[in-house]
């Protein structure tokens, strides 16, 4: 099997690190954002409600155009150097499962939120430290958020592409390696490499279940 | 918050500052990349040079657009036309001709528009169009698509106005616009590297070969380090001078698919 | 002391709709006050009025202690459906005694569960509890704090008449303890054997207010009456 031969150790572990990264990012500034959308109260939330959902749908070639403007020596961002380097890769990733996270947090915490509010507020806690109890509270319910984020970030290639500039040994990942193999025409190839990134997504999103399901038994 | 920023920036920085220091990217096209002349080439010059060279493989034109904005130190591509217009910009220090192939007319064995048995690629296309056979287009601005248009120029046709259903323009780097061509039994010009070592052949074939119009020139560029001061100009130049050196053309052409030598070396010393 | 617990014209309106006409009352600590009407006549809101947890649209409501912080901490609320956090039985009274910066909280706690029969479950799972358990949860929660004031909102409505036996001998319990009882209900005879006094509220008015026997041998209004009677013209 071709797959085997390919050098594909250091490509899957580049896909996991940037994407985990994306995610551990993502999920730091998703959870506080969701929480917040969730309990507070302002004019024009609901609009920003609707602006987050349909971020969820963010085209992932316009968000690797816009990064990669940003991070363009000729951009604002330019003097850190980061265009074609892993990190940009993580930057566009960020950008495109933010949205995702923060939505599916909002609404996870806004319907616990409706359960919680009253006793909440009954044993005297203010929104924002009570909606951190509701965080942690539905800490195993948060899972599913962060895996569609890992998710959208291991299948993503569009926006990576153009950030990455997928570059052999630095920023190939598996899914521009799966879309080079594709432009070869080497689609059985192609078509191995799909299925090593379907098994470690499998396998990230079975290890996730046993953890929460197990955690479930545990706190109820 | 400035906290956290600070944190991902760090984090993001001790990601991209991985392994090798000294580095230089090229911009490049799809076709040096895909034919597998890169795997082959650049390890001799890290070997020798101690610099690594980080291809990012797209279509000419926005090979070149890389460079005018900076983000590459070397542009390495194949549409003399447009690098001229980017010489003249002052986006490049100067330009040399390194190496050339040849485009290829591929097409279905069946070959409903009768073109093979000729070597003639601007007849061929007349009768394509006359023929109305089905004819892929990159229509990705890449040396190759502009190279496509110059031919049906000199074709006497003028295919933004004769285009029918016939002609498909995919938008698509070589390797897809092949797929694309193999999946509907199209006509198709391609550079004759990406095609030797393209796999999804289906029924196509090579049908017109040859014309001294299809020769494919490829050049290589410093981007100008006065107008972008942060291309590194002495590591980018190390690779310059190593690919037009007589070690590099060598080296160029000693890369064979099945025994076929897919570039021919042609710097000026 | 936070009582007595003074309401002046205290009325509520949400959504266009008047819930609390203008109503004026004083609890007193001491007897336990019943809170009873039909579903609709605004048992849940008075109780949310009084806890603070609504704000009224008109009139005020007057503690006899001028400091709130105090006013919050000495009373608790124990509702219909108990609110549990994903947490051991003992973490989920521990939190709330947390919240409100108790010192001997761990003590409390044990107290507490062992006061209501749970002190066997306190590492298990809050939310593996039976639905009587969890009400017994929650009281104990409640009566960690030892509130002055226990509000108690229909708090055996979903429970079957065993577990309902069981809340009912806390509730007489907290009572003995001193802890003043303010619960609604609609449970006629649970009004009988918890309470003292019968607050009845028709259509979001205050119809009748009077000591549980006369209440229900004597009912002096027309609604209360019906209401005993179990004839319901309203609904």
């Amino acid at each position: 099997m071709q797959v085997f031969t390919y050098e594909l150790w250091p490509i899957v572990g580049l896909s996991l690190r940037v994407s985990l990264s994306a995610v551990g990012i993502a999920t730091a500034l998703g959870l506080p954002l969701g929480a917040a959308l969730a309990v507070a109260r302002f004019p024009g939330r609901s609009a920003v409600n609707v602006v987050l959902n349909a971020l969820m749908g963010l085209p992932p070639v316009v968000v690797g155009l816009c990064v990669y403007l940003l991070l363009s020596r000729a951009g604002p961002l330019g003097s850190l150097g980061l265009l074609f380097t892993p990190g940009a890769m993580v930057i566009a990733q960020t950008v495109l499962i933010l949205p995702i996270i923060a939505a599916l947090v909002r609404q996870a915490v806004e319907d616990a939120w409706q359960e919680y509010d009253e006793q909440l507020r009954s044993l005297g806690l203010g929104r924002l430290r009570g909606s951190l109890t509701v965080l942690y509270d539905i800490r195993f319910s948060l899972f599913t958020a962060v895996l569609a984020g890992l998710g959208r970030a291991c299948a993503e290639v569009g926006a990576v592409i153009i950030v990455g500039g997928n570059i052999d040994g630095v920023t190939r990942v598996m899914t521009t390696a799966i879309a080079l193999e594709t432009s070869k025409g080497d689609l059985g190839l192609a078509l191995g490499l799909g299925l090593v990134l379907i098994t470690i997504v499998l396998l990230l999103n079975a290890a996730a279940y046993l953890l929460r399901s197990a955690a479930q038994r545990r706190y109820g | 918050m400035a906290l956290i920023w600070r944190i991902a920036l760090a984090l993001l920085v001790s990601l991209s500052a991985q392994a090798q220091e000294r580095f230089i990217t090229v911009a490049s096209t799809t076709s040096t990349e895909q034919s597998g002349l890169f795997k082959y080439l650049l390890p001799i010059f890290e070997k020798k040079a101690g610099i690594q060279v980080r291809v990012v493989a797209v279509g000419t034109g926005q090979a070149l657009d890389i460079g005018r904005r900076g983000d590459a130190d070397v542009v390495f591509v194949h549409a003399k036309p447009l690098e001229e217009k980017f010489m003249a910009e002052g986006q490049g220090v100067k330009r040399y001709d390194v190496m050339y192939n040849d485009f290829v007319l591929v097409g279905p064995k069946s070959d409903p528009a009768k073109v093979s048995g000729t070597k003639d690629i601007v007849a061929a296309l007349r009768k394509i169009r006359a023929a109305q056979a089905p004819f892929v287009s990159r229509g990705d601005r890449s040396g190759t698509h502009f190279a496509e248009l110059q031919l049906w120029k000199d074709a006497g046709i003028d295919i933004a106005k004769d285009k029918g259903p016939w002609y498909r323009d995919t938008g698509q780097g070589m390797g897809p616009a092949l797929n694309t061509a193999a999946a509907m039994n199209a006509y198709i010009l391609s550079d004759r590297g990406t095609w030797l070592s393209f796999k999804n052949r289906g029924d196509l074939g090579i049908v017109v070969e040859g014309d001294k119009r299809l020769f494919n020139q490829y050049g290589i560029m410093l981007v100008n380090p006065e107008k972008h001061p942060d291309v590194k100009k002495e590591w980018g130049q190390q690779f310059v001078d190593w690919i037009i050196s007589p070690e590099g053309q060598q080296a160029i052409a000693g890369y064979k698919i099945n025994g076929e030598q897919l570039f021919f070396p042609d710097a000026k010393p | 002391m936070i009582l007595p617990l003074r309401l002046e014209s205290v009325a509520y309106a949400a959504g266009g709709r008047t819930l609390i006409h203008p109503l004026s009352l004083e609890l007193q600590a001491g007897a336990s006050t019943i809170v009873l009407g039909a579903n609709g006549a605004g048992k849940s809101v008075l109780m949310r009025l009084m806890h603070g947890l609504l704000r009224p649209t008109g009139g005020r409501i007057l503690w006899s202690d001028p400091e709130p912080a105090r006013v919050r901490r000495l009373q608790a609320m124990v509702f219909q459906r108990p609110v549990l956090l994903r947490r051991s039985v003992a973490e989920n009274v521990l939190y709330a005694l947390r919240v409100t910066g108790v010192a001997d909280a761990r003590r409390r706690t044990d107290e507490a569960l062992r006061e209501v029969g749970l002190a066997h479950a306190a590492s298990q799972p809050a939310r593996t509890l039976s639905g009587g358990e969890q009400q017994r949860l929650a009281l104990a929660r409640a009566w960690a704090l030892h509130p002055e004031l226990l509000f108690l909102d229909e708090p055996t409505a979903n429970l079957d008449p065993g577990a309902t036996r069981e809340i009912e001998t806390l509730i007489k319990a907290f009572d003995a303890a001193g802890t003043k009882i303010v619960m609604s209900t609609h449970n006629l005879g649970q009004a009988r054997r918890l309470g003292d006094e019968v607050l009845f509220l028709h259509q979001g008015r205050l119809a009748e207010r009077a000591p549980v026997e006369r209440f229900f041998s004597q009912p002096q209004s027309p609604e209360a009456a019906a209401f005993i009677k179990g004839e319901v013209p309203w609904l």
